[in-house]
């Protein structure tokens, strides 16, 4: 997918503008969070589980090869073939080669962040093969030509007006006259859609939300079971997973699976949650003929053991998107690129570049809430600082910032030149502003009295020269 | 209290960070006030300026670093140093021992410095175990939670603990007292478009809560909230919680002109 993330400022004057989106984010970012406190208020052992989550990614991070290898080893035993795939372009060659293998010409797809970051469906299409996306929100912008918006809720930034005109514009063949009104019919058509999909398609492809080692199998969490429909029908299944994704056994797994639907959206299970385990066996009576799984690593290797080690823990709930007054404000298109929120500011500078991304890090206030909510406690905010002091390390950092940053530590690292300045400027500023007690504009400050006013400072002079001269300060 | 029953004495530094200093000064009096009534010996150190805070938000840890070595040499020998902020304090607690995680000299140093140093409002409840405030303040107040205190410094329950104390004060929350103002250092002018809709999610919380006063512990969240409440039209009063826990509320509010205000009016 391109990227727009160079052009955040723009998206995000577009984003801020757009009163559709800003009923829409803030029922998101009012719901999720809501649901999300009481399902934990319900689980005392929350916090514990957390630990145990984190523990569980930190174990195989750090013994990756041996879970890797033993999870293939599984899989070919069970039946299937796993290709390692270095980069986004040998993944979408070895989906590919697998499509044109099995003479697809219609692939059904589960919802899956990893088709999106390789581009997959572009990529079919290009070679005339047709994917669908199954997954209602996934549907609606793929017949929109959008990237999502948020990663569990891909759709979050339209109305139900905005889907009905979508669907009317592309179900021409369907009556002109049906009322779209209510969130029911919209959903009874894009499932009558979908079901004539799912019949036909050749392959179905899917992501993973985890991969076990121990036996070999693959995660599905969904609330639509739509996953369960495109492994299911067609002769391929074929898994895209990024190989962080990998737990020991099946019991991490379910500890994962206890905090991440709570975390997403306060649910205690998602509605389907499926483990495939290999292509059908003799006496099965349903599944795939074949079963293919794609594992990507796209610079994840290269995060071991640096400075963004621990964000390989994520598992893409989007907790941290919900609570982030930033996500909020501007929704998941102005980031530009198929993540958003603080763990797209954290991802996106080391898949596309930080000259590309540069904004992402500094668009933050470093509040702390997306790193307090993170069920595998993933420290965004470190982590954001890290990309800045890379940016200013390579002097990406903008001019008049950087010598601005350069004027205020030569002073505050002299005291007396400190007091000096700050006499000065403190007497000034508390004379102009002693009539209305603040201002409304002053030269250079621009960005703060653009909308709000700055308030001036006390009169009689700064605290440290009151304080040294004797003064008690309980005067007006 | 420690002080009134210790044969000696606490000695603390003031570290009353660069905005208390130049724009509110109250706030440092304040502080110094409530320190001192809770049997602490204070002292405010001139070689003081700033704790580093814009330089390391943006990436120059060199910089950072040199400032924080100021810090460290002028804030040694104390029993502890409290800031009049989450901030800051979080700053100096936090973040100064990771600076010099590759200097064997200085690294003790600044885990010294980090283990001593606290947010004014923890330390007053925590450490001091303040009780029986003499303050009293005529007003409906909602307290906003700047995200290092109460993410960075554990802050949360001390503030209404201890304005419970004030007479005359009558506390009540805002829905979405923990969210980000949209302050953020350096973030408001760089991002003022986001920013503003962040404080303004902020203000609007604030002014349905129908309180008359808002209060928090940083004053960078203040005067950011308190531009945009002018900036809008209200006249809520924003203070320093310091301010009204030490009964220090002649000066006029945040933003205030000196004459608009009635003294006799909030005396505490």
């Amino acid at each position: 997918m391109e990227s727009t993330t160079a052009a955040f400022r723009e998206n995000t004057a577009k984003a801020l503008g757009d009163a559709k989106l800003r009923d829409a984010l803030s029922k998101l970012t009012d719901g999720f969070p809501a649901s999300r406190r009481e399902a934990i208020a319900r689980l005392p052992e929350f916090d514990a589980l957390r630990d145990a989550a984190r523990d569980i990614k930190d174990h195989v991070l750090a013994n990756l090869d041996f879970y890797l290898e033993s999870f293939e080893a599984r899989v070919v035993e069970a039946g299937g073939t796993v290709h390692w795939c270095r980069t986004a372009a040998e993944a979408r060659t070895a989906i590919l080669r697998t499509c044109k293998t099995a003479g697809a010409k219609t692939v059904t797809k589960g919802k899956s962040m990893i088709g999106e970051e390789i581009a997959i469906n572009e990529h079919l299409e290009e070679h005339g093969i047709e994917p669908v996306e199954t997954d209602l929100g996934e549907y609606i912008i793929q017949l929109r030509h959008e990237p999502p918006s948020h990663i569990i809720a891909p759709a979050i930034h339209l109305s139900k007006e905005q889907v009905a005109d979508t669907f009317r514009d592309k179900h021409r063949h369907l009556s002109p006259g049906r009322s779209l009104d209510e969130p029911r019919a919209l959903l009874d058509e894009a499932r009558g859609e979908l079901r004539r999909k799912f019949i036909g398609a050749d392959v179905g492809l899917t992501g993973a939300n985890m991969l076990i080692a121990e036996t070999g199998s693959i995660v599905l969490v969904t609330n639509e079971g739509n996953a369960d429909l495109t492994y299911s029908i067609p002769r391929v299944h074929i898994v895209i997973a990024s190989l962080e994704k990998i737990v020991p056994t099946l019991e991490d797994a379910t500890t994962i699976l206890r905090v991440l639907a709570r975390s997403a959206t306060g649910q205690e299970m998602s509605v389907y949650t499926t483990f495939c385990t290999g292509p059908k066996r003799q006496d099965d009576l349903d599944g795939p003929d074949e079963f293919h799984v794609v594992l990507l690593d796209n610079g994840r290797t290269g995060m071991l053991g640096g400075e963004f080690h621990e964000m390989l823990r994520c598992i893409r709930c989007g907790a941290c998107l919900n609570h982030c007054p930033v996500y909020k404000a501007i929704g998941g298109h102005a980031y530009g690129w198929v993540y958003s929120g603080p763990m797209g500011a954290v991802l996106i500078p080391g898949l596309i570049g930080l000259e590309e991304a540069g904004h992402l890090p500094n668009a933050s206030t470093l509040c702390g809430k997306c790193e307090d909510v993170c069920p595998m406690r993933i420290p965004l905010p470190r982590m954001l600082r890290t990309w800045r002091r890379r940016q200013f390390e390579r002097r990406q950092t903008s001019y008049p910032s950087r010598a601005g940053l350069r004027a205020w530590s030569l002073i505050a690292r002299r005291p007396w030149l400190y007091r000096l300045g700050a006499d000065i400027v403190v007497a000034v500023l508390a004379a102009l502003g002693r009539a209305r007690g603040r201002f409304r504009w002053l030269p250079l400050a621009g960005g703060w009295t653009q909308l709000r006013d700055l308030p001036a400072p006390e009169e009689g002079g700064t605290f440290i020269s009151r304080y040294h001269l004797g003064e008690h300060g309980d005067g007006a | 209290m420690i002080g009134s029953s210790a044969t000696e004495p606490i000695t603390v530094g003031l570290f009353v960070t660069c905005l208390v200093d130049l724009m509110r000064p109250t706030v440092g009096f304040a502080t110094v006030k409530l320190l001192r009534d809770a049997g602490c010996k204070v002292s405010v150190p001139k070689a003081q300026t700033c704790c580093g805070q814009p330089a390391y938000n943006s990436g120059d840890n060199p910089d950072t670093r040199a400032i924080a070595e100021k810090v460290i040499e002028a804030f040694e020998g104390f029993d502890y140093v409290v800031a009049p902020s989450g901030s800051c304090a979080g700053m100096i607690k936090h973040h100064y021992p990771s600076l010099f995680a590759n200097d064997p000299e200085m690294r003790p140093r600044a885990v010294a410095l980090a283990g001593r140093t606290f947010e004014l409002v923890s330390f007053l409840a925590d450490v001091l175990k303040v009780e029986n405030l003499e303050a009293a303040y005529d007003g409906i107040a909602t307290y906003h939670d700047s995200c290092s205190s109460l993410r960075e410094m554990g802050v949360k329950e001390q503030p209404r603990a201890l304005l419970a104390q004030v007479k005359g004060m009558t506390l009540t929350e805002a829905p979405e007292s923990e969210t980000c103002c949209g302050f953020g250092g350096l973030f408001c002018v760089k991002y003022p478009d986001i920013s503003g809709r962040m404080v303004d999610a902020k203000v609007d919380d604030i002014i349905a809560t129908s309180a008359d006063t808002l209060l928090s512990g940083d004053l960078g969240c203040l005067m950011n909230i308190a531009g945009r409440l002018h900036r809008r039209g209200s006249n809520i009063r924003v203070r320093h919680i310091a301010e009204v826990l030490a009964g220090m509320t002649n000066r006029p509010p945040l933003g205030e002109p000196v004459e608009k205000e009635k003294p006799r009016k909030e005396a505490g």
